[in-house]
């Protein structure tokens, strides 16, 4: 424990340099994913411009930065923050972006005076966007500027500073500012994935030596910077991020029987949620974090309960003598929807989060599993469906009840997890041979690996 | 560890070895008595008596290799879980009805519980890999619900039987096939404690 709490530490320590967002444009308004932020000084405003492109999404360039200082590791970051940048914009398809190996004919800026924007027009882009990076006392300084290139003005500007320990954290946030400045959208860049891995190879202590075990590990949304979370040497699974984004609850064997921990990842301090009564699984939780739905045996039968985020008032919401599991949140935290055996096979159903009123059947599958309720504005609900040997990801719409699926029998697919924004899943995949860590767009493209060590299972997407 | 006992027997081994031989030495082999039988290991399960010093009083008589009911003397829980005496309970896809064959094992189980009234078990339910993760932690609690069930209306105190799901994260048989399916939808029997 010592070690994890060491590791923790890091991991806390690490957190605390994120970056400073100066705005040049409008204030960025505050993240509450990391409130440990300073608040952007006020700045005063540009002019407010939208790219468009011609009915097609507006098409952008995204050269390296500039290296504002002359050592390598400056150079080496401005052209990592052009990259990531790039990749992030790419992932939303709110915008085109042009391919890269296209831009060795336009003489690269040297600066924002001097950026020659009648070339990228002859390069059809309808947004370039120019980075300076340069070394500080504290770290680096990262200033961005989007170029509408039709019209010679900026149309976004911002200034941010930190440590230049991940320089793709810049990549993340430029992105999803420039989104929510240009598209009114909430990107995913700097949101984070959950999941468990066997990728350690350790086996558990106790009665039966052979077994592996599997940690909670965390990445970006792209599957880089993966790390562990916890060190219990036992089965650590199904971990599910507040909402927040600085907890994760968990299903945790490593008091024999399952029971449901709360990791403060940032603090490195753990809870004990459910005080190891029954069997108790797969947290959920509500989205406004002040509360997590689980499934317990505490009376005999595995049943839908909830528990305040401290572990008290824990009430029972199911009343069936079939097996109740698996429960997720409607976005408004008025309804839980999970799985019942009730009819015989393994179905969806949705009920009251009071637990009072009808008890509503939503799928009539052969076999389904793990319903995540989609974000608004989207009204579905994610699940996995028996087909053939293995499972597909399948999308049911709640008011039509028309189904969907998003994957067709390439291996067996399984633990579908909605991003923030409702446009991405992330779930689990053999389709590559071993169990993988996926994600994909909710209209079935844009298929990604994120991990490749070991087995990977059960992923969640930060909020 | 089962190297650390086989080196800690090895003197023993070496002994009675040579005990064996002096003693054929004086009579041809074919006039030695044959070594009793090992007895059922079931016998020798009771864990609260003490292990002895020496596995046999009288070295003439021992079995050349006296191994297998060392390992189920033992006090250790690794050992004894390790060639378990309990019978598995195999079960249907997505089911967690136990059928004949499964009444059968659970029979032969409580009797080695009566036997042994000082030993708790963890009863596993296990899945195996068709039924998703997620649901097979609940399926996998039905199914060593259903054997506790079954053990004590047999007569076994409910509080020497503890259950715990592990879904299908522990498949015995890590094939993809319906001969490993098989032997992982099963509820598998653990000594957790001998006091």
């Amino acid at each position: 424990m010592t070690r994890a709490l060491r590791f923790l530490g890091s991991l806390a320590a690490a957190s605390a340099l994120l970056v400073v967002v100066h705005g040049h444009g409008a204030p960025a308004p505050a993240d509450p994913q990391q409130p440990q932020q300073t608040p952007p000084p006020q700045q005063p405003t540009e002019v407010a411009t939208t790219i468009r492109g011609d009915g097609a999404p507006p098409r952008l360039a995204v050269p390296d930065f500039i290296a504002g200082s002359p050592d390598a590791e400056t150079a080496a970051i401005a052209k990592t923050i052009a990259q990531v940048l790039y990749d992030d914009l790419a992932f939303e398809r709110e915008f085109s972006l042009i391919p890269r190996d296209t831009y060795s004919t336009i003489p690269a800026a040297r600066s924002f005076t001097e950026v020659p924007l009648e070339r990228w027009r002859e390069l059809n882009a309808d947004g370039v966007i120019i980075g300076l990076v340069q070394k500080t006392p504290a770290g680096i300084k990262v200033e961005v500027r989007l170029f509408d290139v039709r019209k010679s003005v900026t149309a976004f500007g911002r200034e941010y500073s930190g440590s230049a320990a991940n320089p793709r954290i810049y990549a993340h946030t430029i992105s999803d500012e420039i989104h929510k400045q240009q598209r009114g959208l909430v990107g995913v860049a700097r949101s984070k994935l959950t999941f468990d891995s066997d990728r350690d190879g350790e086996r558990m202590f106790g009665t039966i030596e052979a077994r592996g075990v599997k940690e909670i590990y965390i990445s970006d949304y792209d599957g880089e910077n993966q790390r562990r979370i916890t060190t219990a040497r036992s089965l650590s699974i199904t971990p599910t991020w507040s909402p927040d984004g600085r907890s994760i609850a968990y299903t945790s064997f490593q008091h024999g029987t399952p029971n449901i921990y709360i990791m403060n990842i940032f603090q490195g301090t753990r809870e004990d949620l459910t005080k190891s009564i029954g069997e108790d699984w797969l947290p959920s939780w509500s989205p406004d974090g002040t509360r997590v739905a689980f499934s317990s045996t505490r009376d005999g039968n595995p049943e839908i309960y909830v528990a305040n985020r401290d572990g008290s008032n824990i009430h029972r919401l199911t009343q069936h003598p079939g097996i109740d599991t698996t429960p997720t949140w409607s976005p408004s935290g008025t309804q839980i929807a999970f799985t019942s055996d009730r009819s015989g096979t393994p179905q969806i159903y949705v009920v009251s989060a009071d637990g009072l009123g009808a008890v509503r059947k939503i799928t009539s599958e052969s076999y389904a599993d793990r319903p995540t309720w989609s974000p608004a504005p989207y009204n579905e609900i994610a699940f996995a469906s028996r087909s053939g040997p293995g499972f597909d990801i399948k999308v049911v719409d709640i008011a039509t009840g028309q189904i969907r699926a998003l994957t067709f029998g390439e291996g067996t697919n399984e633990s579908p997890a909605y991003s923030a924004n409702g446009r991405h899943l992330a779930f689990m995949s053999t389709r590559s041979g071993k169990s993988q860590i996926f994600t994909i767009s909710r209209d079935g493209k844009n298929l990604r690996q994120v991990t490749r060590a070991g087995n990977n299972y059960r992923p969640d997407w930060s909020k | 560890m089962q190297i650390r006992l086989a080196a800690r027997r090895a003197p023993l081994v070496l002994a009675l070895t040579v005990l064996a031989f002096a003693c054929s030495s004086k009579k041809p082999p074919v006039a030695r008595p044959a070594p009793p039988p090992p007895p059922p290991p079931q016998t020798q399960a009771a864990p609260a008596r003490p292990a002895p010093p020496e596995p046999v009083r009288e070295p003439v008589v021992v079995p050349p290799e006296p191994v297998r009911e060392d390992r189920i003397t033992s006090n250790n829980l690794d050992e004894i879980n390790r060639s378990s005496p309990f019978k598995p309970v195999f079960f249907e896809l997505d089911s967690s009805e136990i059928n004949a064959a499964g009444q059968a094992a659970l029979n032969e189980d409580a009797t080695i519980l009566k036997r042994n009234t000082n030993w708790t078990i963890t009863i596993e339910g296990h899945c195996d890999e068709r039924g998703t993760a997620e649901y097979n932690l609940a399926l996998g609690e039905r199914r060593a619900a259903a054997a506790r069930t079954y053990l004590a209306s047999l007569g076994i105190p409910a509080d020497r039987l503890k259950t715990v799901s592990y879904g299908k994260e522990f498949p015995f048989d890590p094939g993809h096939d319906e001969a490993a399916w098989a032997k992982n939808r099963r509820a598998h029997f653990v000594v957790t404690a001998t006091k």
